[in-house]
């Protein structure tokens, strides 16, 4: 009779795989942003529900069928598609550069804090040991480079000669992103990477300033560098606190498993790298446009440099996209 | 929550579904596919707007590099067949909630640890960090951790919250479904043993339906199994159940 009666269930179950086909239908149809409107989400979580039913009889009546595995893939898959974040790119990025990225920073701040300290004593080192050991220089800079400083000119006098503004920046922002996004991504090595480059990068840029102020060549090479490092060298500081926070959350990751505090952190610090790569598209732009032109004159690079600076303060508090400025 | 070599998914319904994780091999193998299929596009691009370059500033069709070549030749041929080859995988990935085309052709797709497809967000995280998984130039920190990690994650994963599991498209083939133990039956046989569990059922929760419901279900199954419509129509209650009994014992 037991039997009997399965057969039977299973039978009733049977008359259901039009909709499972209809079910997995949708669900591809999901998958692939096809389907839309309020009469297909309310379709798909009831087939969810109906899903559910059906695959807890079938594992029970035929746990060896292929019904049974159909049932799991098509469930899985309306799982996924239903529990997928909505996404509304626009949306979701004003939220995150109003909301989420000012919280992010707030989070952020010891290590934005340690880090743009460490770049500061990198630099000041680096200064330091060239202006006291003129010979260290070649660490930091190529020889091309010291030979054209040894001459009174400083490198970027004939950037425009060599190639043009646009291909320029386009080279400047890539190389930048990508160091950008190496600091943030090195701080896996439980964040000695990220505090490498970020000492490496200070240490370059005070090694080369002790270099150009041996020819009085300094003011010329702050000039060049005013308009466009002051949110450059800012962003490489925002990455390299990024990864430290990674790197600490895998060195310390307290009451969380390691993996788990590291993704976390990731995720979240991540968040950030959105920011410094949309800021360093600007820096790139001003590297190639607004630095290398020698009609440009100081009091307006200052401004440049020092008003995308402001701007830069706005977007990491959120002010641009609507954020309180009572926090 | 996983076992090895599957993910389990638990669900609001409280029904799991065990999902298989892609190991090293499945992961290499939608790898390789994805690589060729953005190298040739990037080939594809590059060698096309050389050739319409080479065209427009010097007459010839050709594929040679020019001496100075301009910023047009770098942001029209060059800058794109880039972006091709280095964004592919983020912005694919986005786009197609998870999946590449080369994901797709080895049947993989990328989940959240709960089982749903990753935001965007998580796939930017997953993709930054093929930065370090891709080291040294052929990724062999990102094969040495699918080697040692329990779920086969790269860097990328583990940090962004994701994994790689099989999907497999496959129709319902309706006599294939029945279980091993059941033998294959007609469509009157299983039509016939669904009335037959109906008929139970009505049997069970008599006493909890209304008497009108209960009656005019009793009827339509009758209808069902045979029963001349003049016989059930001005039946009682007692009549019905009598008849349905007698059925139930037929069958």
């Amino acid at each position: 009779m037991t039997n009997a009666r399965d057969a039977a269930r299973l039978a009733a179950l049977l008359e259901r795989a039009p909709d499972w086909q209809a079910a997995r239908e949708l669900a591809q149809r999901l998958g692939r942003g096809q389907a839309s409107g309020i009469d297909e989400a309310a379709r798909a979580l009831e087939s969810y529900d109906a899903l559910a039913r059906d695959l807890a009889i079938a594992r029970r009546l035929a746990p060896r069928s292929r019904t049974r595995e159909f049932l799991e893939e098509t469930y899985a898959r309306l799982h996924a598609e239903i529990h997928r974040p909505a996404v509304h790119a626009g949306d979701a990025l004003r939220r995150m550069l109003r909301d989420e990225l000012p919280a992010t920073v707030r989070w952020l701040r010891p290590y934005i804090v340690s880090v743009t300290l460490l770049f500061v004593v990198a630099t000041l080192a680096g200064a330091w040991l060239v202006h006291a050991y003129p010979g260290l220089i070649s660490l930091f800079a190529s020889e091309e480079m010291i030979a054209t400083v040894e001459r009174g000119e400083l490198w970027t006098d004939s950037l425009l000669n060599v190639m043009p503004s646009s291909v320029l920046s386009v080279q400047i922002l890539t190389n930048n992103i990508i160091v950008s996004l190496f600091a943030y991504v090195l701080g896996v090595l439980f964040g000695l990477g990220t505090l490498y480059i970020i000492g490496l990068n200070g240490l370059m840029l005070g090694g080369v300033f002790a270099l150009t102020a041996q020819y009085g060549l300094e003011g010329r090479l702050f000039e060049f560098i005013v308009a466009h490092g002051v949110v450059e060298l800012s962003c490489i500081c925002l990455s390299g606190a990024a990864g430290a926070a990674v790197g600490d959350a895998l060195a310390r990751p307290g009451l969380q498993s390691r993996a788990a505090s590291f993704a976390a952190a990731a995720r979240r610090s991540g968040q950030l790298l959105v920011a410094v790569t949309l800021l360093l598209l600007g820096c790139g732009f001003i590297e190639g446009y607004v630095s290398p032109n020698p009609d440009m004159p100081l009091p307006t690079r200052l401004v440049v440099g020092f008003g995308y600076f402001a701007l830069m303060i706005a977007l990491l508090r959120g002010w641009l996209f609507g954020a309180s400025r009572a926090r | 929550m996983s076992a090895a070599d599957q993910l389990v998914i638990d669900s609001a319904t409280g029904v799991e579904v065990a999902l298989p994780v892609v190991g090293p091999g499945g992961r290499a193998y939608a790898f390789v596919l994805d690589w060729h299929i953005r190298l040739a596009l990037a080939l594809a691009w590059y060698g096309s707007g050389a050739l319409l370059h080479s065209t427009l500033t010097r007459g010839v069709a050709s594929l040679t590099v020019p001496f100075d070549p301009g910023p047009a030749y770098f942001l029209g041929a060059v800058l794109p067949a880039a972006a091709i080859y280095f964004l592919y995988h983020p912005v694919l990935e986005i786009v197609l909630r998870g999946r590449t085309p080369g994901k797709r052709m080895a049947g993989l797709r990328i989940v959240t640890r709960e089982g749903s497809a990753p935001g965007i967000g998580a796939l930017l995280v997953r993709n930054v960090f093929r930065l370090i998984d891709s080291f040294p130039g052929v990724y062999c920190v990102g094969l040495v951790a699918t080697l040692v990690t329990r779920d086969s994650l790269r860097l990328g994963d583990l940090a962004a919250g994701t994994l790689l599991v099989y999907e497999r498209d496959r129709d319902l083939d309706l006599p294939g479904t029945a279980p091993r133990s059941v033998a294959p039956a007609s469509a009157d046989a299983i039509a016939a043993l669904a009335t037959s569990e109906l008929v139970a059922e009505l049997e069970a929760r008599w006493n909890s339906l209304a008497g009108p419901a209960r009656a005019n279900l009793a009827r339509a199954l009758l209808q069902r199994l045979g029963e001349p419509e003049a016989a059930t129509a001005g039946a009682d209650e007692a009549t019905l159940r009598a008849l349905l009994a007698r059925r139930g014992t037929a069958r």
